[in-house]
């Protein structure tokens, strides 16, 4: 059985989503900024009308609609954009400690040119305290940052609550939606953030497009340089074969999104709690009521390694991942995982099992059966658990 | 990302478990690090590794690389097995991707430790995360 669990790494592309693409790659190939002949017209005007239903879906104006190559672009545009855009009126940016390191490793850039960055610290599931946002704010706070919902342990987090203080004090405010849209209604006004970022790979579209939500107003600089395109804002022939995927992809996630969300949380709450009835010696990592993604299931298990776990699990047709050092290339576990206060050694120990609108129960009890006996087997390899049956 | 050799020794790991009265046993690394080795020996009165058995808490190199090492010492007498060099463990195993070098010197330093200790060497556990990993914050 092959069973796919890692829908917050990336999802399939739906075949109704590749249909609507495919024309851009054959008969539409036209440059859409090339307009004195019919199919660089014909492009120009799918691009126009694209660009509408984008904004239809996401509650805004088509002229704050951005298109980029990726949710990491998006990120880094909006962070480095108004960073330097805004460098007259100050240097402080805040963002959390648990953002996507396409917003951490575009902070830390900013550090090397003059700007100042606080990373906030989250509870214990990983929550920002909006009071701590305001806390942080000075006369020299430029810009805000925190996402919506994130990515490894699936806590969203209080957006309007830290919209509405970023409003008052007049200072811009970004959130990165990549995790959240497809699993949570998104719309710009309820949210009520000034730039968010999304991606369409994480909803069914195809890896290599995403957006960003400028609302009209705020003050950005170019981050990629060149001809006219998104009215001058980010340069680049346009993708037009993949805002049509990233268009159809909103669209269709957005339609029963209700029904969806139900059938997520359901798979999700049935995989939570099969495991914390059948393996011992485990913590569920993130909040465990309405504010967790609805196809987020995260677990440390107690002495043994995450990138063991999953190659067990690909074993037996499963893919997942986790937060572990060897599984994220590093010598430290994952950022998120210690900033929510694990030791070292329990994040080593960690499985991200995300579901999709396409999980079946089936998959969830395959997954049920097939994995407490693989951490029984690593914890009888280790010589941490030792010490535990000894004690027992 | 593995060869054949190391997700054959991940999933079949030669010698797992514990050795009872064992006169020789060695730990290194530390679990901040994510990975732990433990290596119990016999060795008889003519210096000869009778069985070895290893524990580990890490990753699919480390595990792999712990099996392999216990194998290439079994039966060899400790001047030999105090030969064995985490090269020979990676040739062994058709190579490791770089990341995962550091598990073949905790291997090799794990037969080492457990030689150390049955020579009256200090204590079963020390403390290294291998030479790899001096840069390594956990270690320091």
């Amino acid at each position: 059985m092959k069973v796919y669990m890692d829908n917050n790494a990336t999802t399939s592309l739906d075949k109704s989503v590749l249909q609507e693409m495919l024309p851009y790659y054959t008969d539409i190939y036209g440059n859409a900024s090339s307009k004195f002949y019919e199919v660089g017209r014909v492009a120009e005007k799918a691009v126009l009308e694209i660009r509408e239903r984008v904004a239809k879906q996401l509650g805004a104006k088509t002229n704050e609609i951005y298109f980029t190559s990726s949710g990491c672009e998006a990120d880094n545009w909006a962070i480095k954009g108004v960073a330097f855009a805004n460098k007259e009126k100050g240097n402080h940016i805040i963002t959390s400690k648990i953002e996507h390191h396409a917003i951490l490793s575009a902070c830390e850039f900013l550090e090397k040119h003059g700007f100042d960055v606080t990373y906030l610290d989250v509870d214990s599931v990983g929550r920002v305290n909006p009071e701590d946002v305001l806390k942080a704010i000075t006369d020299k706070t430029i810009l805000v940052s925190i996402m919506t919902a994130n990515n490894e342990i699936g806590t969203i987090e209080p957006i309007s609550e830290i919209a509405k203080i970023c409003k008052e004090k007049k200072i811009i405010f970004h959130t990165d939606c990549v995790q959240a849209i497809g699993h949570m209604p998104i719309s710009v006004s309820e949210l009520g953030a000034d730039m968010i970022s999304i991606s369409a790979h994480k909803f069914h579209g195809p890896k290599g497009v995403g957006v960003l939500y400028i609302r009209n107003g705020v003050r950005i600089d170019n981050l990629i340089h060149g001809g006219g395109q998104e009215r001058g804002k980010r340069a680049a022939t346009e993708n037009v074969a993949g805002m049509a995927g990233l268009c159809k992809a909103l669209e269709l996630a957005n339609e029963n999104l209700d029904e969806k969300i139900s059938h997520m949380t359901k798979m999700r709450d049935k995989l939570i709690k099969g495991i914390l009835d059948r393996i011992p010696y485990c913590k569920l990592n993130g909040p465990y009521d309405d504010t967790r993604l609805c196809n987020n299931v995260n677990f440390s298990f107690q002495y043994i390694e995450g990138e063991s776990i999953l190659m067990m699990l690909d074993m037996h047709g499963i893919a997942a991942s986790s937060g572990s050092a060897c599984a994220s290339g590093s010598l430290d576990p994952s950022h998120v995982l210690l900033a929510i206060g694990l030791p070292h050694e329990i994040a080593h120990g960690s499985l991200r099992l995300s579901v999709g609108e396409d999980t079946t129960e089936e998959e969830v009890d395959y997954v049920l059966e097939v994995l407490p006996p693989i951490i029984e087997r690593l914890r009888m390899m280790s010589p941490l658990y030792e010490e535990v049956i000894r004690s027992n | 990302m593995y060869s054949e050799k190391v997700m054959d020794h991940f999933s079949n790991p030669r010698n797992v478990g514990e050795i009872e009265n064992a006169n020789a046993v060695g730990q290194v690394g530390n679990a901040k690090c994510g990975d732990i080795m433990k290596i119990y020996m016999d060795i008889d009165e003519n210096e000869v590794i009778k069985d070895v058995k290893f524990k580990t808490f890490g990753c699919g190199a480390a595990i792999a690389t712990s099996s392999m090492a216990t194998e290439m010492v079994k039966g060899k007498s400790v001047e030999e097995a105090l030969k064995l060099t985490n090269k020979a463990v990676m040739e062994a195993l058709d190579g490791l991707p770089p990341e995962k070098v550091h598990c073949s010197v905790l291997a090799e330093e794990a037969i080492r430790s457990a030689i150390d200790n049955y020579r009256g060497g200090s204590s079963a556990a020390t403390h290294s995360c291998g030479s790899d990993c001096s840069s390594c914050p956990n270690c320091k």
